[in-house]
Order: structure tokens, then C-alpha cells, then sequence
């Protein structure tokens, strides 16, 4: 069994900064870390693994300095670790992205499972997904938050749509995107970390993936949205009373005056 | 002349009925569709034919749907098939649909296949002058609002339950109902799909609201919380941090990427008041907050707010409530 996790380095969200000229955010600002979403899915995986011995292979789209996480990757458990990277990728929307990972996975090879994060924190669309599973024009299933079972040929997950949770079985190929309750990422060990660094990330390139894309260009060029303006929205705020702990008694007041107000106490 | 063309709305039947969203969409639609000067139509996909006449008295030209056993299951595949054999033919500019679970996994799928633009979990949508919509969501971890384009047609976009408001109903709207062919019936890849159980848990429609932030310690503290929350025959909620810190469930989020809530009462127990969480708790009627910072900036939005510990006030109107 060959199961593909796709993996996105991104910037440490609460420290990013925003470039409002540019309408992006200024990846420079901040350091970089696996979308936390992915440790998830590569868990996953490496669950899976040591159930049946599957092979990993793990994906990132994303510039030279994605190889850190790819490593990070290994050092969890992936076995293989791919680098799509090309300055035309840039500026890709979740279409052109979606697409160039499709035409990756198609030349990495066969594969059974791909494994994605519901989302990711940089971009939180949960887009990518379930538009890299069409481009592959393969099952998927989106906010996956168990694995029921899963045998050579079929594999049976837990997800919740319709305001329900349903299982549903597949057959293979499938791709799965995993919430935050599938489980919770092991730390590697240090030695697992050690021998990661030595690790050897294939470079892919557009070059390399162009006769499976499905789109006639990649990146910016490729990309039917676009960032046309960016806008400063109104401070959004009310009257407020505020009071102090020692005022605390009269607020306990003034709330049960709105809920007998409101007609919200319970008899 | 040439027929208009069209703004779809693309709707989620599921529990048996229209999804809410489907009227708060129609509504904005409405406004959108007047604009760019389109017919407004909804797509729906269902087991079994029901009444459509409240679609259209909430702003329907047209209702497109297609009947067929096959979809009383959330099977995307079979779906987006059925979709996307259906746009191939139609003039559409602009589709819309509900930011649901169900939404937010098909819609990207029916966006790839048509190698068209997608915006998720838009928080508002306008048309320029040259009737192009503009797709309008929040950027990022500050709070500064993205206006995005499309170059490709259809022009699609998700947006939440409760993000707009749903109209009033005109009964002596006309419209026209248009029963379209299930061509895909089979998918398979899908060897069996069970509904396990319904989700309990549903903030989006309470009418009191006990939410927590990074404030709560841990997930038993919560507790307090719910015990607050019961005594009210409100809902406990929370805020993303606490969430990805694993001290309670997603479903309880509220927030930009979580639920919009529109209680008649919002309590905030030690959430800062990021513009995030923000997003999804503005529309409350009334917002009282619980913080020991008193230059927290949920204390901007709050009509009422209390400097103190979350730990002290709590059992204290648990208190008040009980006598
Ligand atoms: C793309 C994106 C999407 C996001 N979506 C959401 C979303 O949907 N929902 C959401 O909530 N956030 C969302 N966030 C995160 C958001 O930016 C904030 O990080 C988050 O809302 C902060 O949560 P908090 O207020 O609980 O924690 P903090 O900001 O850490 O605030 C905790 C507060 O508790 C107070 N406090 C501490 N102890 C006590 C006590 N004993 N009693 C009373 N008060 C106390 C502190 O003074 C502080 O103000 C999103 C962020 C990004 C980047």
C-alpha cells in the first residue's frame, strides 16, 4: 500500500504580519512550522503504517525552505519525501495549487491513499483537498475525524456532513482530509530526527510535472482569483458598561434584568 | 433576445429539508442578481420531489432540481457529477452555496472541475461596475478585508449559515420549476455510506450563548461553564484556542473558521476578542464579557462587561440563578 500525505509549510500565524500593499501576508515576518493540520494526516499515515506496512511518500508544494518540513516529515515516519518547487509556482489560488499537486502525485506513481489536512491555517479555505481529489478524478472525503477500518481494498472512515456523522467505505484510490480529532501527533524521537537531516528530498519541478497538469498555466498566471483591493473594515464596537470586581453585585443585577427582559429565565 | 443569464444558488438538502442557509442566500442573491442584472435560480438535488413554492416566494426565478434516490446520501461524487453535467449546459455567472461540511467539500470539487475561481466563507459579496461579483472575506490573522476577483466563469463562492440575513417571503411570487435529468446514479468507488447519528451539538441556533476562551485552564473547568450554560437552557461555546487545544470539541467554535451565532445573549468567559472570534458573535443582541484584562478588546464590543475572574463569577451568578 502507498499512501501520500500532502504537507504545507506555514507561517507561524500568530506571529505573521500582514502586507496590506500586497494584499498577502509578509511570509518573511515570521518563522515557518508544519501546517498543524498535516502532523495530523502524517499521523495518520503512520498509523496506518504500523498496521500494514505501507509506504510513505509525503508531498509540499512550496519554495527551497519547504525541505525543513519535508524532513520533519521523515523524521515522524514518511519514507519518501517530494519537493514540488518552481518559481512559476508562485501566487497560485487553490486551483493552480491543486492542480500542480495532482500532476505531482501522477508522476510520483501508484499510490492508494492520499492523506491531506482539513485545512490549512495560513489560507483556511479546506479547498485544496477536495480539488486535488478532482483533479486526480478520484473519491475523496473531507473532515474525516475516525478511521473505522481499513484493509488492503477498502478502507471505512467516520465523517460529519449534513449536520450527522456517517461512515462511509471506499475502495482505493481515495483521498482523505482529517480533522483535529482523527488524533494526536507523536513528537519524533531524537534520533528519528538526527537521521531525517540526511534525509533526501526529490525536487520536482514544473518541467517535471507538466505533461500530467491539467491547466494550461501554474502559479499567478494560472490562478482565475486574485486579490483586487484590500480594505481596512470598520471598528466594529458598542456602548459598553463596564464594571470593576467590586461592582460586581450590580452586574449580576443588570443580568438578570436582561434575561427577565428578554424573556430568557426558565420557570 | 438572448435569456439572462443566471446566478444559482446551489442548495444543501439534508435532515429532510432546505438548509436555512438556502433563504439567507436567496436574499442576498436577490440584491446581487438585481445588480448584475441576472435571473436568480436555485439547484437542488433530493430523494424525493417536495414543495418548492417557498423558494420562490423568497426571491426564486427558476428551481432546477433533480429527483432520484441516490440523494439521500451525502455522497459528493455522485453529486458533483450531476452538478457538473448540468452547468456544462447552463449560463450561469455566478454560483453560491452555503459554507455547511457538505458545502465546503463539494463546492471545491464542482470549482476544479470547471477550472473556475472559488472564494470560501465570504463575509460579504458585492457586483463593480462592470458586473463582476466581488468576493469579500477577511484576510488573515488582522483585520483587514481581501476583495477578490474572478477572471473565469462561473464566479463561486461559500459563504456561512448566518453570515446574511434571510427575507420575508412574498407569496404572489411567480416562478418557474424545472425537473432536470439524474444522469450519474453510481459511484463505484463507494462501497457503503450509513448515517451513524445526528449531531446534538448546534450553537448556531441558541438563544443564550456561555462561550469560553483561553481563560478556561482546562477541559474540566468547561464544566463550570456547561453548568451555567444548563441553568440558562443556553449553549456552551468557545473560542478557537481553546478548540485546538484540545479542550473541547470543533462543533462548539464560534468565530470566522467555527459558527456564526446571532444569540439574544452572549456570554464571553476570558476571550480576548480577536477579530476572529469577533466575526462570528457581532450580530448578538446583547454581549456581556468576563475578562481580568480590562483592556481586553472584547470589552470594545460587549454592552456590558465585568474586570474579573472567570472563576469567581461564574459560581456566583450560578449562585444567583439557583435562588
Ligand atoms: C485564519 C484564522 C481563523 C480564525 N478563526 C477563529 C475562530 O473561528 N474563532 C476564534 O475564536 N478564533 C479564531 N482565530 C483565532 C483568533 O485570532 C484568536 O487567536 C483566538 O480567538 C483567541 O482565543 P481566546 O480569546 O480564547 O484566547 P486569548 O486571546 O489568549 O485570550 C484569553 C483571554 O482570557 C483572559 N483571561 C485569562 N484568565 C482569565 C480568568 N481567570 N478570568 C477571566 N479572563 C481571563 C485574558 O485576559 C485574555 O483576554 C482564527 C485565527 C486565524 C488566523
Amino acid at each position: 500500500m502507498h499512501i501520500i500525505v500532502l504537507i504545507k509549510q506555514v507561517p507561524e500565524m500568530d506571529k505573521v504580519l500582514f502586507d496590506s500593499e500586497k494584499g498577502r501576508i509578509d511570509r518573511k515576518s515570521a518563522g515557518v512550522e508544519v501546517n498543524p493540520f498535516d502532523l495530523n494526516a502524517l499521523e495518520t499515515a503512520v498509523a496506518i503504517k504500523e498496521q500494514t506496512g505501507a509506504e510513505i511518500s509525503v508531498l509540499s508544494m512550496g519554495p527551497n525552505r519547504a525541505e525543513e518540513a519535508l524532513k520533519e516529515a521523515v523524521a515522524r515516519g514518511a519514507d519518501n519525501a517530494y519537493l514540488l518547487s518552481d518559481q512559476k509556482f508562485a501566487g497560485a489560488d487553490t486551483i493552480a495549487t491543486s492542480a500542480s499537486l495532482a500532476a505531482a502525485v501522477e508522476t510520483i506513481g501508484a499510490y492508494d491513499l492520499i492523506i491531506a489536512g482539513e485545512m490549512s491555517v495560513d489560507g483556511d479555505t479546506a479547498q485544496v483537498g477536495p480539488q486535488t481529489a478532482e483533479f486526480l478524478n478520484i473519491n475523496h472525503a473531507a473532515y474525516v475525524s475516525e478511521l473505522i477500518s481499513l484493509n488492503e481494498s477498502e478502507i471505512t472512515i467516520k465523517t460529519s456532513l449534513w449536520q450527522a456523522n456517517y461512515s462511509k467505505s471506499f475502495s482505493y484510490p481515495l483521498l482523505i482530509t482529517v480533522t483535529k480529532d482523527i488524533n494526536t501527533p507523536r513528537l519524533p524521537s531524537f534520533k528519528a530526527k538526527l537521521k531525517a537531516r540526511k534525509a533526501e528530498v526529490k525536487n520536482l519541478t514544473l518541467a517535471d510535472i507538466k505533461e500530467k497538469l491539467k491547466i494550461d498555466k501554474v502559479g499567478f498566471k494560472g490562478s482565475p482569483t486574485w486579490v483586487d483591493n484590500i480594505v481596512v473594515p470598520a471598528e466594529i464596537s458598542r456602548k459598553t458598561k463596564v464594571f470593576s470586581e467590586e461592582e460586581k453585585e450590580s452586574a449580576y443585577h443588570k443580568i438578570k434584568e436582561i434575561l427577565i427582559e428578554k424573556n430568557l429565565m426558565e420557570d | 433576445m438572448a435569456a439572462k443569464k443566471e446566478l444559482l444558488i446551489l442548495a444543501e438538502y439534508s435532515q429532510n429539508k432546505i438548509h436555512p442557509v438556502v433563504f439567507e442566500l436567496l436574499n442576498k442573491g436577490q440584491k446581487l442578481a438585481e445588480k448584475a442584472d441576472l435571473n436568480l435560480s436555485v439547484l437542488l438535488l433530493l430523494p424525493k420531489k417536495i414543495d418548492f413554492s417557498e423558494l420562490i416566494a423568497h426571491g426564486a426565478d427558476k428551481v432546477y432540481y433533480m429527483e432520484d434516490p441516490v440523494f439521500a446520501n451525502p455522497d459528493e461524487f455522485i453529486y458533483k457529477e450531476n452538478i457538473l453535467s448540468f452547468l456544462a449546459k447552463a449560463q450561469i455567472e455566478i454560483v453560491l452555496t452555503g459554507a455547511t461540511n457538505f458545502g465546503r467539500s463539494l463546492a471545491p470539487r464542482i470549482a476544479a472541475g470547471l477550472k473556475t475561481g472559488l472564494t470560501a466563507d465570504c463575509t460579504a459579496l458585492d457586483i463593480d461596475e462592470a458586473g463582476n461579483l466581488i468576493q469579500i472575506r477577511p484576510a488573515f490573522s488582522e483585520n483587514i478585508l481581501a476583495h477578490i476577483k474572478s477572471d473565469s466563469r462561473p464566479q463561486m463562492a461559500t459563504i456561512r449559515y448566518q453570515e446574511f440575513k434571510k427575507g420575508t417571503a412574498d407569496r404572489s411570487r411567480q416562478g418557474e420549476i424545472i425537473a432536470l435529468e439524474t444522469k450519474i446514479k453510481d459511484n463505484p468507488n463507494l462501497k457503503d455510506i450509513k448515517k451513524l447519528s445526528d449531531r446534538e451539538i448546534n450553537i448556531a441556533e441558541a438563544d443564550i450563548i456561555v462561550a469560553g476562551g483561553s481563560g478556561v485552564k482546562n477541559g474540566e473547568d468547561f464544566k463550570l461553564l456547561k453548568e451555567l450554560a444548563d441553568l440558562l437552557g443556553g449553549q456552551l461555546a468557545a473560542s478557537r484556542d481553546v478548540v485546538d487545544a484540545g479542550l473541547i470539541a470543533k462543533e462548539y467554535q464560534v468565530g470566522y473558521s467555527g459558527q456564526r451565532v446571532k444569540p439574544k445573549l452572549y456570554f464571553a468567559f476570558g476571550i480576548s476578542g480577536a477579530p476572529q472570534h469577533l466575526a462570528g458573535m457581532k450580530e448578538a443582541e446583547t454581549i456581556v464579557a468576563v475578562n481580568t484584562d480590562p483592556s481586553a478588546p472584547i470589552f470594545n464590543l460587549a454592552d456590558y462587561g465585568i474586570v474579573a475572574d472567570l472563576y469567581q463569577v461564574i459560581p456566583e451568578l450560578i449562585e444567583m440563578l439557583k435562588n
